[in-house]
């Protein structure tokens, strides 16, 4: 107990010399935070990928991507509250929360930090634009369409999503279930819930081909659960017989379409996705733009959007990868 | 120990002396460390408004930290808090719901906690089930009845008023927040360290069985604990709901492993029988202080958890280290 006082020094220097080794500042630039649901996810690496490149082509402008560890509000809000201390001058945040996180966006916007949301939005009051990756509709048109195109006789699919609380993966669902009717002989039997977690989808996976032994595919809307079902229908020896189809990432994908686990899948490009958020985020924090209903703001090489009455607006359609082009882009996110 | 022979001391330590070289006085070294280096390392740490922003990565986690604190020195743990959280959380939406004002909101969220820590208390002390199995149990049953009852779904519409309590400022930078935790950090130290019921709970951690031979209500105590630890759940969930404005089930998610690092940072002994109140404060401050820091620089998450990881096992190694290779 006695010579206590001394790891204090020894423990208080180490520390101190590890967090002053790390400051780096940037000057002039304007500073835009690409805010993710989580770090170390493959969707949102690719996202920051196509940030970056909208920073060097528009020059000045540095990126700082950030995010939580789990995909938690409270994280986020942690995480936001640091970046309107910095006084960035844009945020632009793919939310886990399409409510909490409005007192915070509140805040840097009152503080005047240009406030928009992609991917996964947040309510009107806490951002001054949103940026869909695709509209809705098109996308839960596209989840079934993938599944029926290879099912001409009708069949079983169920849904494999990600967790009951994930607003894309709830909406794109409830739009899925609005064209129905233009899929006769397609019957949805089960919606089970993987968590976005790889270990636990992987288990759903299996459990939906025991407990429908005549299913004919596997739809998951989530880059985490389609993989694990593509796992799932190899090691059950079912390739031919299930289909896994959905969502999810070229690179990650590439095995499941060899093998023949999934025929084909969808996913709008997260490159050209972070890319887009960008320009946003600098045109309107630049003044070039502003974020008002009908309003026309150029994103570069994507050309333009307009924003509806709610300041949201589509990027482009979702684009599905098969054996004739997953080769091409599997090396790129 | 093959080292037999006794060292009688010519002189004992004095108090200050004692005091210096006290867990807590480690502690604040350490976090006067972190508050220099975050100085240096960042040109906007050292603003009042940034710096009351940063209190919200702690304050709610304290409040539940010091009814812990009292409990793990119990010889008990609570891992239900996050969840108890979830569900105080959950009901008070539902209160909203039928049309119910701040004041009910308030009464619905302390009420919740409280009916939760006595339904551990109740399993742990009448049953005589350990805490850490029951707890588990309710960590997942509470959760449970928030994720049946909202589904995919978010309780909204709180109340204007109901946003000062994790929105709201007493004075200047003082937030709402910061006042509760300091009111709640001096009760539960004035619990602990100037009561019998606090000597109770010492007691209880070092030797149950003593403590029940010497007419300490043994039971009771634990029970009354975990009502505390229920009620301080209740009060963290009105602050972050008041915060958030909104209410899904997996709000706190993860929050009961902050909780228990907070309360062993602090210096108390996780077997139970030992720790202060002034220690954790001084780890809810370390905490705050190195992820708000290190969020400053933009660091990612996962090497925050890395670094809290290391700050807590070397506070706890280091001076076991340093006895050791003194022994030699």
């Amino acid at each position: 107990m006695k010579r206590r006082n001394f790891t204090k020094l020894a423990l208080g220097l180490s520390l101190g010399a590890s967090l002053m080794g790390t400051s780096a500042m940037a000057q002039d630039n304007m500073r835009i935070a690409l805010v993710v649901k989580a770090l170390g996810i493959g969707f949102f690496e690719a996202a920051h990928k196509g940030a970056e490149e909208a920073a060097a082509e528009l020059g000045n402008v540095e990126i700082i991507y950030t995010g939580p560890t789990d995909t938690t509000a409270e994280g986020q809000i942690e995480v936001i509250n640091s970046l309107i201390a910095q006084g960035v001058d844009a945020i632009a945040v793919s939310s886990n929360d399409t409510d909490a996180l409005v007192p915070t966006l509140k805040k840097a916007m009152q503080r005047g930090i240009t406030v928009i949301s992609w991917d996964s939005g947040v309510a009107e009051e806490g951002r001054q634009m949103h940026l869909n990756p695709s509209s809705n509709p098109l996308i839960g048109n596209m989840i079934i369409k993938l599944a029926a195109d290879h099912l001409p006789d009708g069949g079983q699919v169920a849904l494999l999503s990600a967790t009951t609380t994930s607003t894309n993966q709830n909406i794109w669902i409830e739009e899925m279930n609005k064209v129905m009717a233009n899929y006769p002989g397609i019957e949805v039997v089960s919606t089970v819930y993987g968590d976005d977690l790889a270990d636990k989808s992987y288990r759903e996976a299996q459990g939906l081909m025991q407990s429908y032994p005549d299913l004919d595919a596997i739809i998951a809307p989530t880059s985490v659960g389609i993989v694990a079902a593509a796992q799932a229908v190899e090691d059950a020896g079912k390739i031919g017989e299930v289909n896994v189809t959905g969502l999810g990432l070229p690179s990650e994908m590439a095995g499941a379409i060899e093998s023949g686990a999934s025929k084909s899948f969808a996913i709008w490009n997260p490159i050209d996705l972070g890319y887009s958020a960008a320009m946003i985020a600098h045109a309107l924090a630049a003044g070039e733009a502003t974020a008002e209903p009908g309003a026309e703001i150029s994103i570069g090489r994507m050309g333009t959007i307009t924003l509806d009455e709610t300041n949201s607006a589509a990027m482009a359609d979702p684009f599905v990868y098969d054996s004739s082009n997953i080769d091409e882009f599997k090396s790129i996110f | 120990m093959t080292d037999t022979t006794r060292f009688i001391p010519d002189r004992l330590q004095s108090p200050l002396q004692k005091r210096l070289k006290s867990w807590e006085s480690l502690l604040l070294l350490v976090a006067i460390a972190i508050f220099v280096a975050n100085s240096f390392a960042s040109p906007y740490f050292l603003n009042a408004w940034n710096l009351s922003d940063a209190t919200f990565n702690f304050t709610e986690k304290a409040m539940i930290a010091f009814a812990m604190a009292l409990l793990i020195i119990s010889g008990e743990i609570d891992l239900s808090v996050a969840s108890i959280i979830a569900l105080a959380s959950t009901a008070m939406g539902a209160a909203v719901q039928m049309g119910a004002g701040t004041p009910v909101l308030i009464l619905v969220g302390l009420g919740t906690g409280l009916l939760c820590g006595a339904f551990n208390g109740v399993l742990v002390t009448r049953l005589g089930l350990p805490s850490i199995v029951v707890t588990i149990g309710t960590m997942s049953l509470f959760r449970g009845i928030s994720y049946i009852v909202l589904g995919d779904q978010a309780f909204r519409g709180y109340p204007a008023d109901f946003a000062f309590f994790g929105q709201g400022y007493v004075f200047w930078v003082i937030t709402f927040e910061l006042v509760l935790f300091a009111v709640i950090a001096v009760i539960y130290g004035m619990i602990l360290h100037m009561t019998n019921f606090g000597r109770a709970v010492y007691a209880i951690g070092n030797n149950p069985t003593g403590a029940l031979f010497s007419g300490i209500r043994v039971a009771r105590v634990k029970f009354i604990l975990f009502l505390l630890t229920g009620l301080m759940s209740g009060v963290a969930a009105i602050c972050l709901t008041s915060r958030l404005g909104s209410t899904r089930p997996s709000i706190a998610t993860g929050w009961e492993l902050e909780v228990v690092t907070m309360v062993v940072l602090g210096g108390v002994n996780i077997l139970g029988g030992s720790g202060t109140i002034p220690g954790v404060v001084i780890a809810a401050f370390v905490m705050g202080l190195v992820t708000f820091g290190l969020g400053l620089l933009n660091v990612p998450g996962i090497v925050m958890s890395i670094v809290i990881g290391a700050l807590l096992i070397g506070v706890i190694a280091l001076p076991r280290l340093w006895k050791m290779w003194r022994a030699q």
